[in-house]
């Protein structure tokens, strides 16, 4: 127990350099959460809200942010033990019997979940609900509830909120659930409300329009918010003040402005770096090296210093203390002095040299997918199975990729952006339309010949833990891709070598299993499976999308440094824009099975042509608290269409905010007619579907 | 391979079944050696007594040596129970491995194949048979009660194939250019093995006592000669009153089912290394 800090609250509202406020209405002090002996998940936190403040609470996967969150609201599982304190407007709410908590919960504390979907329950109405909230704590007439339910999904923006309160769950999409979510949380007027990663789920344009419903939510209830994201960029717009933990502690608080302009704790500083941004000029994102310590780890010394560029050995003596380093800043780093002014402490990562290459006309197309559909069925009836309809989940897109260089392709969930992946992954005729490999017409494909084109087209998946086989070593699963082509055993030993080192993991790995290794380390794995047969194109399906912020950084470079050494082409499906800004040469667009956009990257990200394209681009969220605040309007209104009755026309055109401002005669054309991708008269390398390119 | 022999020697619950096993062929075939009495002889001076130093697990009504008797029909039902099990739960495997995983025809044809011998009455088609069984040849008895044991597992592991199937792990490794064979044995096949072996373990106590009412209809096993499921069967209807009749033999049975699913829950630890390490 070294290093633990006396005193209470030296994170609270109290800290040095703040001006005395209204009392706090949740204030946490010296929280502990132990799951089981010995597997600590929070371990000594301090805060507090104001009314109407919104705090950000940002961690990555295992910092104890969401263990801290139920520790609040007194859901912990069973097992779990909270100590310290938690007060409510000065009531202590640990250790009380839950029968007087859930006097409590769902009153004057809301809480709203990641996942809007198992939060809710399935057989009821979401009025009924939400008006059982407000009957079990504020014991209103029948009648009286169901009304205020409908009044509460309107100022949610659920639109036609008296029908649509007669609707369940599954009747609803993520975010209009999520809605229904923040309906619920407000209903009984709370004093503070807790939200855990409320928008992890949800697209980038979706998430925006959920976090101005809380917006809307906070300005109508005066609560205080603690809103838990896995990044920094989320919260950057919303909060008033922003605290960083890692392994169970807080290691920086502040106000927004200040943590952002100024970050002084090196793991701040990291988390910031490697944030992909959109805005800007293209810089690559500096990794945090490492993995947090495990729930298990002692307390000796600071948590991040074996991931610190800057550590030295004083730091692992004591768990560091926070220290006021500005107004109402305080980072828990004993070399703060070290950090100020100067944010460059991480190594800033060297690309190896870029190969001179021919112009891209000249250079051979590895990829070339052209009118590429893929329905799928939908059967209905009971008693004969008739077809019901049509998902047209990949619609006719046209696209190719050059030797060495990336396609980005772009989309929210439900494009139909991984369907295509598959479908060229397949090598068999596509439904309509046509894809060719290397030359290679898929649909004439021998069985033969099919197997010996997979030696040159190879795949990461999203999720390197469900993409290893949980009952091999590393050295088995990539010995495999070799043992299927015939590769002789001894070779396959080396070759297995060969690639740990190409992807940066020591040779020790190899005896390993996958459980055995963190987030990044697995994909590291999963990138040198798919580059065991030395392909020439990689279909990278989401590769970071599973990892944390601080591990997505190093992926990427390490994406990009294989591409310059080896020479590859990647076809990289990714729904953050940001993400694929690092590494894409041209980027295509997705929406509703239909390619809206496809251009060089840079003219792309600076000059988008199609609304959605603009709307994406806007909807990512920076970490650039003056830039966040200065938007007010969620850059793109409503849900995606019903994929299986697009509407008709232009399948963008409910939610298209440049049809909106059309008049009747150009509005025409856009229902009436689908737009095919065409060349804008500006840019001779530029597709754009649309029948109004390029007007804001 | 020789890593699955290694875990599995290192495996204490499976060290411990196929010690286990070992015993009790030991016994069933060495034991008659040091028993006083033949299986086939009649002690005319002893009828149904208890166990005594003279007849170890007493005697039956006619005056025959339980203790010889029992180990004769372990002998048959050690054999038999055995191969029924091996059988009948690699055929499933087999069936439903490659139903799950081809899909389209295959999988329809096969189905039909499984529901079609689900719904046939089994003794029926046993007694339809009959002529072939009648001269109680043990290979011909154990494709028979395999032959009727397979279908449900067959239809379970069909499922779980179909959504093993999908997991991005084996995408990859078919995305690979690996063939479907070795993607089943790879992939599909360690991660049925629990199911398997639980399955297995049934089965053998199932075919012990199948066999039994396969001879109780003539077939099979018949009497003079006897079984374990036979000596159960016999001695089970006055198990009260003279419980030394049937429960050496069921007891028995007991261990020799413990024994396959010690072994059996031995290899699925020797072939999932995130399941704990062998206690």
């Amino acid at each position: 127990m070294n290093g633990r800090e006396a005193g209470p609250g030296p994170f609270a509202r109290t800290a040095p350099g703040t001006a005395p406020g209204p009392p706090p209405v949740l204030e946490i002090t010296d929280l502990r959460v132990t799951y089981e002996p010995g597997v600590r998940a929070v371990r000594g936190l301090d805060f507090s809200v104001g009314p109407g403040e919104v705090l950000g609470v940002v961690g990555e996967s295992g910092s104890g942010k969401s263990a801290a969150a139920l520790a609040a609201v007194g859901l912990l599982p069973p097992g779990a033990r909270a100590e310290g304190s938690v007060r409510l407007r000065g009531r202590e709410l640990l250790g009380r019997p839950d029968a007087e908590l859930s006097r409590v919960r769902g009153k004057d504390l809301a809480m709203v979940f990641q996942d809007p979907l198992s939060a809710l329950t399935p057989v009821h109405t979401v009025g009924d609900q939400i008006a059982e909230t407000i009957r079990v704590h504020a014991g209103a007439t029948r009648a009286a509830a169901r009304a205020r339910a409908v009044e509460l999904l309107d100022l949610v923006g659920i639109p036609d909120a008296a029908r649509r309160a007669r609707a369940y769950p599954h009747e609803f999409s993520g975010g209009m659930r999520q809605r229904v979510m923040i309906a619920m949380a407000i209903a009984n007027d709370p004093v503070a409300i807790i939200a855990d990663e409320p928008t992890t789920a949800l697209d980038v344009t979706i998430q925006a329009q959920v976090l101005e419903v809380l917006r809307v939510a906070k300005e109508t209830t005066g609560a205080a918010i603690v809103l838990i994201a896995h990044d920094l960029g989320v919260v950057a717009g919303f909060a008033d003040r922003v605290m960083v933990m890692y392994a169970g502690r807080a290691v920086e608080s502040g106000p927004v402005g200040e943590v952002y302009a100024r970050p002084r704790m090196p793991y701040t500083i990291g988390l910031l770096k490697s944030l992909p941004r959109v805005a800007g000029p293209r810089v690559r994102p500096v990794p945090v090296e490492g993995a947090p310590p495990p729930a298990t780890a002692p307390d000796d010394g600071c948590a991040f210093a074996p991931r610190c560029p800057i550590a030295e050995p004083r730091c692992r003596d004591a768990v560091p203390p926070p220290v006021p380093v500005g107004p109402g800043h305080l980072a828990a780093c004993v070399r703060a002095d070290a950090t100020e002014g100067r944010a460059e402490i991480f190594p800033v990562p060297v690309p190896p040299p870029a190969p001179r290459r021919p112009p891209r006309d000249e250079r051979p197309v590895v990829l070339e997918v052209d009118g590429l559909v893929r329905h799928h069925p939908i059967y209905g009836g009971t008693f004969l199975k008739r077809r019901a309809g049509t998902v047209r989940a990949v619609d006719g897109i046209a696209f190719d990729v050059r030797e060495g260089e990336t396609l980005g392709v772009v989309g929210e969930s439900g494009c139909g952006k991984t369907t295509a992946l598959m479908e060229i992954l397949r090598l068999a005729a596509p439904q309509e339309g046509a894809v060719t490999v290397f030359g290679q017409d898929t649909a004439a494909l021998t069985a033969a010949r099919r197997k010996a084109l997979r030696r040159d087209l190879q795949v990461v998946f999203q999720d390197p833990f469900a993409s290893l086989d949980p009952r091999m070593r590393v050295a088995s699963i990539l010995a495999e891709p070799l043992a299927a082509h015939g590769v002789p055993r001894a070779r396959r030993r080396e070759r297995v070598r060969e690639l740990l080192d190409l992807v940066g993991l020591d040779p020790v790995y190899a005896g390993r299993y996958p459980h055995g290794l963190s987030g990044g380390q697995r994909q590291r794995v999963g990138i040198a499976r798919a580059l065991a047969l030395e392909p020439r194109l990689l279909l990278l399906d989401e590769p970071v999308a599973a990892l944390d912020v601080s591990v997505q950084a190093g992926i990427m470079n390490l994406l990009a440094d294989l591409q310059t050494r080896l020479g590859l082409a990647y076809l990289l499906v990714a729904h953050d824009l940001a993400v694929v800004r690092q590494v894409a040469d041209r980027v295509a667009v997705m929406y509703q099975g239909r390619l809206v956009e496809l251009g060089a990257a840079d003219a792309l990200y600076a000059a988008p042509a199609h609304p959605y394209t603009r709307a994406l681009l806007d909807a990512v969220p920076s970490p650039d608290p003056a830039r966040e605040r200065r938007r007010r309007v969620p850059p793109l209104p409503g849900d995606p269409p019903d994929p299986a009755a697009p509407p008709e026309g232009c399948r963008f055109r409910p939610r298209c905010p440049r049809y909106a401002a059309l008049d009747g005669d150009r509005r025409r054309l856009c229902e009436t007619t689908d737009p095919e991708p065409h060349r804008p008269a500006r840019d001779a390398d530029r597709r754009v579907a649309c029948h109004h390119p390029g007007e804001r | 391979m020789t890593a699955v022999v290694r875990a599995l020697g290192r495996n204490r619950r499976a060290t411990a079944g196929a010690v286990l096993l070992a015993l009790l062929f030991a016994l069933a075939f060495a034991g008659p050696a040091v028993s006083p009495w033949g299986w086939e002889d009649t002690d005319f001076t002893a009828f149904r007594r208890p166990p005594s130093a003279d007849h170890w697990f007493g005697t039956t009504q006619s005056g025959r040596d339980v203790f010889a008797l029992t180990l004769r029909g372990m002998q048959k039902s050690l054999v038999i129970g055995l191969l029924v099990a091996v059988l009948s739960t690699g055929l499933a495997a087999l069936v439903g491995m490659v139903s799950g995983f081809v899909g389209g025809w295959t999988d329809r044809m096969l189905m039909w194949g499984v529901d079609l011998l689900l719904v046939l009455p089994a003794f029926l088609v046993v007694a339809v048979l009959s002529p072939l069984l009648r001269d109680g040849r043990p290979l011909v008895l154990v494709a028979v009660l395999s032959a009727f044991l397979w279908m449900v597992t067959a239809r379970v592991v069909r499922a779980m194939t179909i959504s093993l199937k999908e997991r991005e792990y084996v995408l990859a490794a078919r995305f690979t250019g690996a063939s479907t064979p070795r993607v089943l044995a790879r992939h599909i096949l360690p991660h049925l093995a629990s199911l398997l072996a639980v399955d297995a373990s049934l089965n053998v106590s199932v075919a012990v006592i199948a066999e039994s009412g396969l001879s109780y209809f003539g077939f099979g096993v018949r009497p003079p000669d006897t079984s374990l499921g036979t000596v159960i069967a016999d001695g089970g209807s006055a198990a009260t009153a003279y419980p030394w009749l049937a429960g050496f033999a069921a007891g028995l049975l007991v261990l020799i089912v413990l024994a396959v699913n010690l072994l059996g829950d031995g290899l699925r630890d020797a072939l999932d290394p995130t399941s704990g390490r062998a206690r």
